[in-house]
């Protein structure tokens, strides 16, 4: 292992983003583990990303290309916002994203889902991945961690669901995915956007489902190593 | 990377065409000049009422340490420091260069320098450069909003945490980091923190070494810690001060006074404009 080649590698997220649609709106979820080659950069990132008040943003791959694009799509929308004196729908947020996306799509490695509420259109979800096109779904999902999860919501997503039932559907995928995928991890971060408007929500390890062979999380290892119950290392 | 027909040139940014050959010819084992890096050890963390940033002290050039006592914590603002790491070179300019447009900034609208404008700035050149700028940064400062810490990584990407490390000593500073931090530390705990972890790095990491850089920031008030610690002091200094005790020896000297070799008139036109 190279770990100084890695620890030179540019800072990429291997991440697992979800967004759903439920009846009324929106919910969106990552994991929170950011990496350089094999080195855990950051345990507790935040990935989803405001655009307007009622549009947010899910970013994979490079760390470096996706804050830039969101950061130019930002301030595009609040211009957009004045102008208009209006919020913006998630429709116009999503199509500047995948301007930046494949207009530069020779310099970008980032996949990105939009999703929002907006009054003319409801809760929308956009998946824009690598190449810059634009794809309007009931549900998308992203990153490296996306590919354990397919046939899970082929099998799990329904049409109407509730609020609770997609949250509850978003914090099980992405533990699904933690649980198998080495480049996801952390913590489990979701957003939900309806008409009520935002709602930010947070569920650590502890807070999570176990799945096979999962052992149950301790805070520390000095923890184990304090407890009177059997030592599982004797350290003298 | 598309294949037109034609090569078109980019529309817009740097060219990174030299690069890509420079890449090519290493590969084909042509050996390039290597660069002072700082192979470094660099921290921050968020204490109960401001920011310590901590660095060590070693530059190297290759396998040889070429500084023993470099200064790795760089001024930004009155209220905003950075730590770099990486060629010293590319921290040194980025940090110079950011400083003094916050500089004209407070100039211009007469208010402290923020620690977001500062990132935005650092990351918007790094973004640019592509990763070509090596320069990996901690950045703290305090400001009207609060405390911040960020990290900066050489492509651009940017962090918010409540304790950062940074370097090839990162993987042993934040060791100490994540099973000493708290929320609400006191300044003493802090400092002892960052001084831990630092050494830490000093010990375990070949790259990094030397002395102990501490940097306190609070609400309108730093404290510049230079040397904060010094665990590697020279155990032999030489007692004859490797001057010469006898003083230069005058072997001849020569007078030559002007006026015999020049012609002095006295007088004269005035010169004309």
């Amino acid at each position: 292992m190279d770990l100084k080649k890695d620890l030179d590698a540019p800072h990429s997220m291997g991440t697992t983003i979800i967004g759903v649609t439920y009846d009324g709106g929106v919910v969106l979820g990552a994991d929170s583990r950011t990496s350089t080659g094999v080195y855990v950069a950051n345990r507790a990132s935040d990935k989803i990303t405001q655009l307007t008040d009622n549009v947010y943003v899910c970013r994979s791959g490079s760390a470096a290309d996706s804050q830039i694009v969101s950061d130019y799509v930002r301030y595009f929308l609040h211009q957009h916002t004045i102008q208009q004196g209006q919020p913006a729908t998630v429709k116009v947020a999503a199509n500047l994203v995948r301007l930046l996306s494949y207009n530069n799509k020779d310099m970008l490695q980032t996949g990105m889902i939009v999703g929002g509420w907006d009054k003319y259109n409801g809760g929308k979800i956009y998946g824009i991945p690598l190449g810059g096109t634009i794809i309007e779904q009931p549900f998308a999902i992203g990153g490296s961690g996306s590919s354990y999860l397919y046939g899970f919501f082929d099998q799990a997503w329904k049409d109407g669901m509730t609020k609770d039932e997609a949250e509850q559907l978003v914090i099980k995928a992405v533990s699904l995915a933690i649980a198998r995928d080495g480049a996801s991890g952390g913590v489990v971060r979701t957003v939900i956007i309806n008409s009520e408007g935002v709602s930010r929500n947070f569920y650590p390890g502890d807070k999570l489902p176990l799945w096979y062979e999962e052992l149950e999380p301790q805070n520390s290892l000095l923890d184990i190593l304090n407890a009177s119950s059997p030592e599982p290392m004797n350290i003298q | 990377m598309s294949k037109s027909a034609v090569e078109v040139p980019p529309r817009c940014g740097f060219s990174f065409d030299l690069c890509r050959r420079n890449a090519m010819l290493s590969e084909k084992g042509v050996k390039a000049p290597s660069y002072r890096k700082t192979g470094t050890t660099i921290v921050g963390l968020v204490f109960q009422d401001g920011v310590i940033l901590g660095a060590d002290t070693r530059a190297t050039e290759g396998p040889i340490v070429c500084d023993k006592n470099c200064e790795k914590i760089h001024y930004m603002a009155p209220n905003i420091y950075c730590c770099g790491a990486g060629t010293a070179a590319d921290t040194e300019a980025v940090t110079d260069m950011v400083s003094s447009q916050l500089q004209l900034h407070r100039y211009h609208t007469g208010r402290e320098s923020r620690v977001i404008t500062a990132l935005t700035l650092l990351k918007k050149h790094l973004f640019n450069y592509q990763g070509y700028v090596q320069a990996a940064l901690v950045l703290g400062g305090v400001d009207v909003t609060g405390p911040h810490l960020h990290t900066i990584y050489p492509h651009g990407s940017t962090d918010t945490l409540p304790f950062a490390t940074m370097g090839s000593g990162s993987l042993a500073a934040m060791s100490v980091f994540e099973s000493k931090y708290k929320e609400g530390l006191t300044r003493d705990e802090g400092i002892k923190i960052v001084a831990e972890a630092i050494c830490s790095g000093i010990f375990n990491d070949l790259g990094s070494g030397s002395n102990v850089d501490v940097c306190v920031i609070t609400k309108g008030h730093k404290e510049y810690l230079r040397n904060h610690l010094l665990p590697n002091p020279r155990t032999y200094v030489s007692a004859k001060d490797y001057s010469s005790s006898k003083k230069t020896e005058v072997l001849l000297t020569k007078i030559t006074p002007l006026k015999e070799k020049v012609e002095v008139v006295e007088g004269g036109d005035a010169m004309e404009e």
